[in-house]
């Protein structure tokens, strides 16, 4: 097994997996406690009307996915919060918009789109060293913030309403933690790709909250968790000749069911 | 006790969801004062409280607290919410939820310190909760959760402390040893509780306040027949220094 990672793209596969691991276990507990599992979705998948421009202007997609997924984070918390819009409408609505916009910029560009399905579904494999120095900067950037605002975050967290009470910038936090979420979400395209995010993002820290009682502790887990899922999603890939970020995915979900099992 | 102003409110209206909730109210609040708010439900105790914490933005009026604004004053505020929601399952101790009341000493980006550490310790040891800080806030019982939000309105050393329904959860039996440490906080600090658990209101608090959109205030216990009908609308016990006897007039 160890010769497997001789090959060049299998080190750069596994170091994007281990940063993306560390950015999950951090980032993802959060998106749990705060629920907002299904902004993460609905970011992500808006973060496609991005790579279709990305396509379009032939440019790197990932680029234009920041972009998109962060008008999205501020336009679903924007509109949940000031119009009479219930975020899941808007949700719903970031979504498809995103999709939509995607597909006409593919469709647009009339080029040979070859990697899109990448973008989708994720390819560990696809990863170059160039996308590792990405994720691992705005990882970086994130582990600062969280450190900054362990506390802050927290309050958010557990009680946003006494948090307004105690002087906390409340909606700029929360705007500022689906931003988080919205590059945690371009760093993850790459690995498990659109569809797949949320998974990667939510299921360790999900399994981590039932096992360990205290966030750092929860944090630590997941990042081991989240590394095991990278590490075995890719070996099976790779030998099985099985999509990556699907077999990731099966690997986190499977341990999910099994550990919710005995965790009754 | 000096008497100097902790709160006071000047022709105070709050509009929310195109209702007034609160009109045309007046209200001085004194140094050392431990006012008891009564009234129905839906009359705007509640609403009066976030006023003073600036949580609702009023219609009409003013609103100073420590003769400052609502939001600079909130450091010097404490306060428990008259519902905490929040998942019973945050991983998060008892220790680490009263902390959260030093928030306004550290400010955003801040750490907490060993010092706000201790404070919260003590914080639990004045609620009688020591031994519990470290165990998992969901884990506890409502009474003792209660308890927990208590600390942690008075882990910050507010000068004033604002309960909306404290003894909710708690046990009946214990009710008593619980505002009794109220009484004794009175001592350091000013207190504002809403209740409507009128006779422990009539047994602890020094003066008494009726909240019914308006609000009915004498500047001391006693209310009069008068005030208690306009507020509630319908008889109810009437209290004066701390004895109840009825308002015996009934609906026709």
């Amino acid at each position: 097994m160890i010769e497997i990672f001789q090959y060049e793209f299998m080190q750069s596969a596994l170091a994007a997996g281990i940063v993306a691991s560390v950015l999950c276990g951090v980032i993802g507990i959060y998106v749990i406690l705060n629920r907002i599992v299904f902004i993460g979705g609905g970011i992500a998948h808006t973060a496609f009307g991005g790579i279709g421009l990305g396509y379009l202007l032939g440019m790197d997609p990932l680029i234009f996915a920041v972009l998109f997924s962060v008008a999205a984070a501020l336009g679903i918390g924007e509109i949940s919060d000031r119009s009479k819009v219930s975020e899941d409408t808007a949700i719903g609505v970031f979504w498809a918009a995103g999709m939509s916009l995607g597909i006409v910029f593919v469709s647009l560009s009339r080029g040979y789109a070859p990697d899109l399905f990448d973008y989708l579904f994720g390819n560990i494999l696809a990863v170059s060293w160039n996308d590792v120095k990405l994720i691992s900067v705005l990882t970086l950037a994130m582990l600062v913030l969280v450190a900054l605002l362990y506390k802050d975050l927290m309050i958010l967290s557990f009680d946003p309403r006494y948090g307004e009470a105690l002087g906390l910038p409340v909606r700029n936090l929360r705007l500022l933690l689906l931003c988080m979420v919205a590059l945690s979400v371009v760093v993850l395209i790459k690995i498990v790709g659109i569809i797949l995010v949320i998974a990667l993002l939510t299921i360790p820290g999900a399994i981590a909250r039932q096992h360990a009682r205290s966030l750092k502790r929860i944090m630590a887990l997941s990042i081991l968790l989240g590394a095991s899922f990278v590490l075995v999603g890719l070996v099976l890939s790779y030998q099985l000749n099985i999509p990556s970020g699907a077999t990731i995915i099966l690997a986190a979900s499977g341990t999910f069911f099994v550990s919710t099992l005995l965790a009754r | 006790m000096t008497g100097a102003s902790v709160v006071s409110i000047e022709d105070l209206s709050v509009n929310l969801g195109g209702r007034t909730v609160l009109d045309d109210v007046n209200l001085e609040v004194k140094e050392g004062d431990f006012l008891g708010l009564i009234g129905p439900n839906g009359g705007g105790k509640t609403t009066l409280l976030k006023a003073i914490l600036g949580l609702v933005r009023p219609q009409r009026g003013r609103v100073l607290v420590f003769g400052m604004k609502t939001e600079a004053a909130r450091k010097r505020v404490g306060y428990l919410p008259q519902k905490s929601l929040f998942d019973q399952k945050f991983p998060i101790s008892a220790l680490e939820v009263v902390m959260m009341g030093r928030y306004g000493k550290r400010g955003l980006f801040g750490r907490y310190s060993p010092e706000d550490r201790d404070s919260a310790l003590d914080a639990l040891s004045a609620v009688r909760m020591q031994e519990h800080a470290d165990r998992e806030i969901g884990a506890l019982s409502g009474g003792q959760q209660q308890r927990i939000f208590v600390a942690r309105a008075l882990v910050s050393e507010p000068d004033l402390l604002l309960l909306d329904e404290p003894a909710n959860g708690i046990d009946s039996s214990r009710q008593r040893v619980f505002y009794e440490l109220l009484s004794e906080l009175n001592e350091k600090m000013t207190i504002i509780m809403v209740s409507h658990d009128i006779s422990a209101v009539s047994t602890y608090v020094k003066k008494i306040a009726c909240v019914n959109k308006r609000v009915y205030y004498h500047n001391s216990k006693e209310l009069t027949a008068e005030d208690i009908e306009k507020a509630y609308e319908c008889p109810v016990e009437m209290i004066a220094h701390g004895v109840p006897h009825r308002v015996l007039r009934e609906h026709g």
